[in-house]
This record gives C-alpha cells, sequence and structure tokens, in this order.
C-alpha cells in the first residue's frame, strides 16, 4: 500500500474527550492579528529563537482558519467592532488570549478612547500580565490555554448530539 | 536676539502690520502673526526665504485666556538648515484659519488632525473629516474641558489623573 | 466592454498593514486607482494623557508610540525638556544615549528589513533579522530591565549606571552585525524576485517628497541630503563621524540601499562612542530635577525628603515652550513641549513621521498594482502607534 503502519494492526482505545481535546490542544491555530506593542513581541515568539511551531501554534492570516485569537495589544474604542467581526468570524470552538496589560484592563492608557480591557467584549480565557508580556511569558500563558483545553468535558460530544457540555472540575 | 534674525527681519519688513510678536527662547525664533495674514506670511517663508519643509501643524488650547487657540506651524529650511515657528491665535467665536494645503500637502492630514482633536477648522481644505476618531464622535478630545476619561465615565479618584 | 472601478477594504485586519492600518483601495482591474488611507485605530490618546502626568512620569508613554525604537522616542522627550529646563546633562550620559539611541536604530531597521522582506515573499530574512534584534533586545534588557519599553532616559541623565560588561556586549554587536547585514544584502540585493518587486516600484520625486514633508530614510532615498543627526546637530551628534546616504532613483530599492547603509554608519558610530566612553556620572548636577544619590537617600533625611518629592511631586519647569526634533529611525521625531511653569506639560504635541510619511501613499503607489500596494506600505516603515499615538 505503501503507507507506513507504525502500530501494526492493533487497536488503542481512548475516550472521545482525550482524543479531541488531545488534538485540539496539539494545534492552537492563532490569528495574527496584533494591535500594538505586544504584537512585535508575539512575532519575536514565532521568530528563530522561541519559536511557536515545536507546540503546533502555527499563525493564521484568516479567522476562518483560526481557532484562538491573541489580543496582543490596546483595544481602542474604534477597533472593538472589528475585533468582535473577527472574533464572529472565527468557527468554534474558539478561545481568547488577553496578552499585555492593555488588552487585559487598559493598562496606563486610562484615557476617552480606550476600552478598559477586552474582556468587556469577549470571553477571555488566558490573561497575560506585562507591558508587554515577555515571548516567555505569552508561551506560558499559551501552555495555561493547552491546560484549560485539556481539561474541557464532552465539548465535542454535545456539538454532535451526545449528551450536555459540563464544566470542568476546579 | 529674535531681531537679528534673517526671516524676523524680512517679514517685518514686509508684513510690519501683521506682525504681533516675535520672541527667541532656547535658541527658537518664534513669530506671532494676525491669523487672516498667516498664509501669507507662511507663503513668503517658503517661498523667499527657503523654509520649504512643513514639519508640523497643531495646536494649544489656552483656556481661559483670549484668544482661545493657538494654531502653530513649525517650519524648517532644508538648504539652510535652520527653523522657525510660526503662531496664529484663533479665538472660540471664529474658530477657522486659512489652510495651508495650498502651500503644502504635509499640512492636509496634520490640518485634519487639529480639526479632530481640536476643533479648529481651516478654511479651503479639500477633505476637512475626522482622521483619529470615529466619524460620529462627539467632542473634540484635546480641548483642555474635554475630560481625559472621556464625558460619559466618572474618574478614579485613586490616582494623578 | 463596459468596465468598473472595484471597491477594496485591506485591513485593518490584515497581515500586510503592519498593524490596524485600513486602507479602502479604488481598482481597475488590478490597477489602483485611488487610495483612502483610514487611521486612528490605535489613538490611544498620549498627548491628552501627558497634559495629566508629571515631566517624569511622561516618559513611559513615550515608549509606547514607535515601540520598535523606544529609546529614541525617550531621547526626543528628554531633549526637548532638558532644553525648556536649560540643564546640561554629563558627559558619559551623553554618550550612553548615543550609543543606546543607534542600538535602537539597528533594532529598528531590523524590524523593517524582516517584515518588507516577509511581504514581498523572503522568509529567510524575517529569521535571520529577528535572530539578530534578540541580541539588541538582550543589552536593552540588561541597561533598563525590560525588553521592549525601556524607559530609561531620564530628563537629566540616565536612570542608572550602565551594567559590567556593557562594552563587551556592545562590541559583539559591533563585530558581528556588519557580517550579517552582509548575509541580507546576499540574499537580497541580486535576488531576481526581490528587484522586480522593488526597482521602480513608490517612486516619489525629491521635490514631492519635501512637499508631502517625508522625512528620514524615505526622504533620504528620494535624494534630498538631510539628515538632522548631521544639519541640526542635538546630544552631540556632532562630534561624530559618519556618511549620510542619498538615492537617486526614488524608488524602494533606493529606500533599501539607504537604510541599509544607515545601518551599518550605525555601528560605525556606536564604535565610535564607545571609543569616548569615559567613567563619571549619569545624571546633571541639578538637584531640583534630578534624583540625589542613593547613600544619601538611605542615610540622610533631607535626601529622603528630597528623593520624595521629585518622585511624588516632580518639578517645576520654567514657563515657555520648545520644539525637538531629532532624526529617529522613521524620521523626523519631533516634541513640541509648552509649559505653564507647573510640574506637568502644559501641551505635548509629538510629531510623528511615520503619520506624515504615510500621508503620500496615495502619491506613492497610484497607478501601480495591488500587490505593489503591499511593498510601498513596507518600505514606508509605519508604525501605528506612533501614527495614531
Amino acid at each position: 500500500m505503501g503507507v507506513n503502519q507504525p502500530l501494526g494492526d492493533n487497536i488503542i482505545t481512548t475516550s472521545l474527550d482525550s482524543l479531541v481535546n488531545w488534538a485540539r490542544k496539539s494545534s492552537i491555530w492563532p490569528m495574527t492579528f496584533g494591535l500594538a506593542c505586544c504584537a512585535i513581541e508575539m512575532m519575536a515568539t514565532g521568530a528563530a529563537k522561541h519559536d511557536l511551531d515545536r507546540f503546533g501554534i502555527i499563525f493564521r492570516a484568516s479567522p476562518r482558519q483560526s481557532d484562538c485569537i491573541i489580543i496582543a495589544g490596546t483595544v481602542t474604542k474604534k477597533m472593538l467592532p472589528v475585533i468582535q467581526t473577527v472574533y464572529e468570524q472565527m468557527p468554534e470552538p474558539k478561545w481568547v488570549v488577553a496578552m499585555g496589560a492593555c488588552a487585559c484592563s487598559g493598562g496606563i492608557f486610562d484615557t476617552y478612547s480606550v476600552v478598559q480591557g477586552i474582556d468587556e467584549a469577549l470571553p477571555v480565557d488566558v490573561y497575560i500580565p506585562g507591558c508587554p508580556p515577555r515571548p516567555e511569558a505569552l508561551l506560558f500563558g499559551l501552555m495555561k490555554l493547552q491546560d484549560k483545553i485539556a481539561n474541557e468535558k464532552n465539548t465535542f460530544g454535545s456539538s454532535i448530539g451526545l449528551g450536555d457540555r459540563l464544566e470542568p472540575a476546579a | 536676539m529674535a531681531e537679528n534674525n534673517r526671516a524676523v527681519v524680512k517679514l517685518k519688513e514686509r508684513f510690519a502690520d501683521a506682525l504681533l510678536e516675535t520672541k527667541e527662547f532656547r535658541g527658537e525664533v518664534t513669530v506671532t502673526v494676525k491669523k487672516e495674514k498667516v498664509l501669507e506670511v507662511l507663503k513668503c517663508l517658503k517661498e523667499d526665504l527657503k523654509y520649504d519643509f512643513l514639519v508640523d501643524v497643531t495646536a494649544v488650547d489656552y483656556l481661559g485666556q483670549e484668544p482661545r487657540f493657538m494654531v502653530v506651524y513649525q517650519l524648517t529650511s532644508i538648504p539652510n538648515k535652520d527653523k522657525i515657528r510660526v503662531k496664529a491665535p484663533v479665538t472660540e467665536e471664529d474658530c477657522f484659519i486659512d489652510s495651508a494645503t495650498a502651500l503644502w500637502n504635509s499640512a492636509d492630514w496634520l490640518e485634519r488632525e487639529v480639526y479632530d482633536l481640536m476643533g479648529i477648522k481651516f478654511v479651503n481644505h479639500p477633505n476637512l473629516v475626522r482622521i483619529l476618531m470615529t466619524d460620529d464622535w462627539v467632542g473634540h478630545p484635546l480641548r483642555k474641558d474635554y475630560p481625559v476619561q472621556g464625558p460619559d465615565r466618572e474618574p478614579y479618584k485613586g490616582r494623578l489623573s | 466592454m463596459s468596465t468598473e472601478i472595484m471597491t477594496l477594504n485591506m485591513g485593518p485586519q490584515h497581515p500586510s498593514t503592519h498593524g490596524v492600518l485600513r486602507l479602502v483601495v479604488e481598482l481597475d482591474g488590478e490597477v489602483i486607482q485611488k487610495i483612502t488611507p483610514h487611521i486612528g485605530y490605535l489613538h490611544r490618546g498620549v498627548e491628552k494623557l501627558s497634559e495629566h502626568r508629571t515631566y517624569h512620569q511622561t516618559i513611559p508613554l513615550t515608549d509606547r508610540l514607535d515601540y520598535l525604537a523606544p529609546m529614541s522616542n525617550n531621547l526626543g522627550y528628554v531633549l526637548a525638556v532638558e532644553k525648556l529646563l536649560g540643564i546640561e546633562i554629563p558627559e558619559r550620559a551623553k554618550t550612553v544615549r548615543i550609543i543606546m539611541s543607534e542600538l535602537t536604530r539597528l533594532k529598528s531597521h531590523l524590524v523593517w528589513i524582516a517584515c518588507h522582506a516577509l511581504d514581498i515573499g523572503a522568509m529567510t530574512v524575517f529569521l535571520y533579522a529577528f535572530r539578530e534584534r534578540e541580541k539588541v533586545m538582550d543589552i536593552y534588557e540588561k541597561v533598563s530591565g525590560a525588553r521592549m519599553t525601556s524607559n530609561y532616559y531620564r530628563v537629566g541623565g540616565l536612570s542608572r549606571e550602565l551594567y559590567d560588561g556593557f562594552e563587551r556586549d556592545v562590541k559583539d554587536v559591533v563585530d558581528t552585525f556588519p557580517g550579517c547585514f552582509d548575509t541580507y544584502e546576499g540574499l537580497l540585493t541580486k535576488n531576481t524576485i526581490w528587484l522586480q518587486r522593488t526597482v521602480g516600484n513608490g517612486v516619489i520625486s525629491a521635490e514631492d517628497a519635501i512637499n508631502y514633508g517625508i522625512s528620514g530614510p524615505a526622504l533620504r532615498g528620494s535624494g534630498v541630503d538631510f539628515d538632522l543627526r548631521r544639519d541640526i546637530p542635538y546630544s552631540g551628534y556632532e562630534e561624530y563621524d559618519f556618511k549620510v546616504p542619498v538615492g537617486e532613483n526614488c524608488d524602494t530599492f533606493d529606500r533599501y540601499k539607504c537604510r541599509l547603509v544607515e545601518m551599518r554608519e550605525a555601528v560605525k558610530i556606536i564604535d565610535q562612542a564607545l571609543k569616548k566612553l569615559k567613567p563619571g556620572p549619569v545624571l546633571a548636577d541639578a538637584p531640583q530635577v534630578c534624583y540625589p544619590p542613593k547613600e544619601s537617600v538611605y542615610n540622610s533625611i533631607e535626601g529622603l525628603i528630597h528623593h520624595f518629592k521629585i518622585a511624588s511631586e516632580g518639578f517645576p519647569v520654567p514657563e515657555g515652550e520648545v520644539y525637538q526634533g531629532i532624526e529617529a529611525p522613521k524620521g523626523e521625531l519631533g516634541y513640541y513641549v509648552v509649559s505653564d511653569g507647573s510640574n506637568r506639560p502644559y501641551r505635548m504635541r509629538i510629531r510623528p513621521p511615520s503619520f506624515v510619511n504615510l500621508s503620500a501613499i496615495e502619491k506613492m503607489a497610484k497607478g501601480s498594482m495591488l500587490a505593489d500596494l503591499v511593498a510601498v506600505i513596507g518600505t514606508l516603515d509605519i508604525v501605528l502607534g506612533e501614527i495614531d499615538r
């Protein structure tokens, strides 16, 4: 056949959750969506020294192909509708990472034009503090997101009509 | 001293009645002119005195003083390698001034920004619309009577702002 | 056959617009007829906020303007305030400022070449340039404590003394970087794809460039020999010997060559400054403005009160107004500071180079193909944090 089967003719049993969560957490594809200073650190994280690819994290330029949005920078009132549109264009399941002080809380920009934290508009999964966070901090935040995804209960099953989605134990 | 500056000497000759003040502070020459004459003064500076590079157009809001606004032009002469600043007072009632877009294309966006954030209108500007804020924004944020955190928020008392 | 003009929206979420720039492009086929840039998606109100902060508290705000070159922004601001105060800073602080500002120029230009090449399709340069940039980032971090938002300069000098081994690290940059630039040039300068995408693209004549207020490498790429560091010197640049590169053909390729020469010259300036670096104080002897030495704060009540007063109240600045323009990596960055005699700026206007450079985009890209627009954005080297402030 030409197909190499390293496992031979064996069967592996696992739960649906473990399989789906393993697949999801090992291929987080975030949007290439830089807003401000944090975007440069996000690029530095993706470049040679820190290398996000080893986590299966590959930046996608289209919201249709991505399942995670990293809000990297200050969100202004003018920008907020755009972010919401992009978020709505992403297919389920999707996660939001607030990177940096501005995305978490508005940061030092307590002014008329700045949204005081992206959580006023989107459900945030991971907050990464720092101004801007170091690449290591972003890596740690994304690993926290992987932990969160690994603990999800029946999210895939519930979407194909097999029971309800369960809240993971704290 | 400001009186010996080549531009000031020339401007004093040509626009004796339009010049309100000439001043030198920390080696920088500032010329204040009447707003009706500002375009002629800028044209003279550009064409006769070789201040060919319009660096910046901005405005300062002196709330509580009369006239309230001061429009500020920073000019650089690339051949002669020096700078000059031209200012023109604008009152709150007649909140407009001639546009410098006829002389420099760079004035286009700079004047739009002054209009957006300070609310000073530029007569004969080709496209005077807001540039930084959304089109439906109310108010002009850089005015001194505009609260820093916006009019719809109670300011947080725990810090300096 | 009838043809129609098509309107295409590009951004604010677009991988090649370098942030949150939005361009509404009108196209006849693939040829650009009109470009309407929409900016302000990152307007954070820095100018307004600085009116509510003391002079020292404004320095961190300037870091976040052009976040690729934070120390250049600091430099313009502290020079403006020092001019208002009329204080002189010590020789060592001046030299360190020049080293750090030129390292900043390298850092900013490395991101420029990385993104410019990535946009046009040369990914290797992106990975190489970011690898080199990490070296500068490490120096930044050791000097100031932060990789990007440094907040290192102070009114009157520097916030702290350099670390041990600074000279060794900078010497390493001086020794290794020219070889890296050779690598980039090897990858790009004779690359057929690169040449086809950049030669004859985004042409703007010298006269138009001045008329549109373009400054920095983009102006010099159009053949105007003007560099603030040499022509209206500040911060002691008159003591250094460096060449100012000037282009001839006014296109993207010439601007690329200008910036590469500028990077090599920056390395030379750093090398000269390293030789000048002598031990000495890094803060001016101006007790009304600068913090007292730490020994005095820890050991005497007068020193403690002095420190507390400057930290909490700031310092008053004489009434007046100054404009200080510096040659930032992107062009002429100017600070126009108006003081009313209190401890806060009455008005702080930032003259952003990217903002004015971007206004010429229609002039530069009209009549070319849509795909070339990406090259024009790359060659303008814009940063939205500075455009919108």
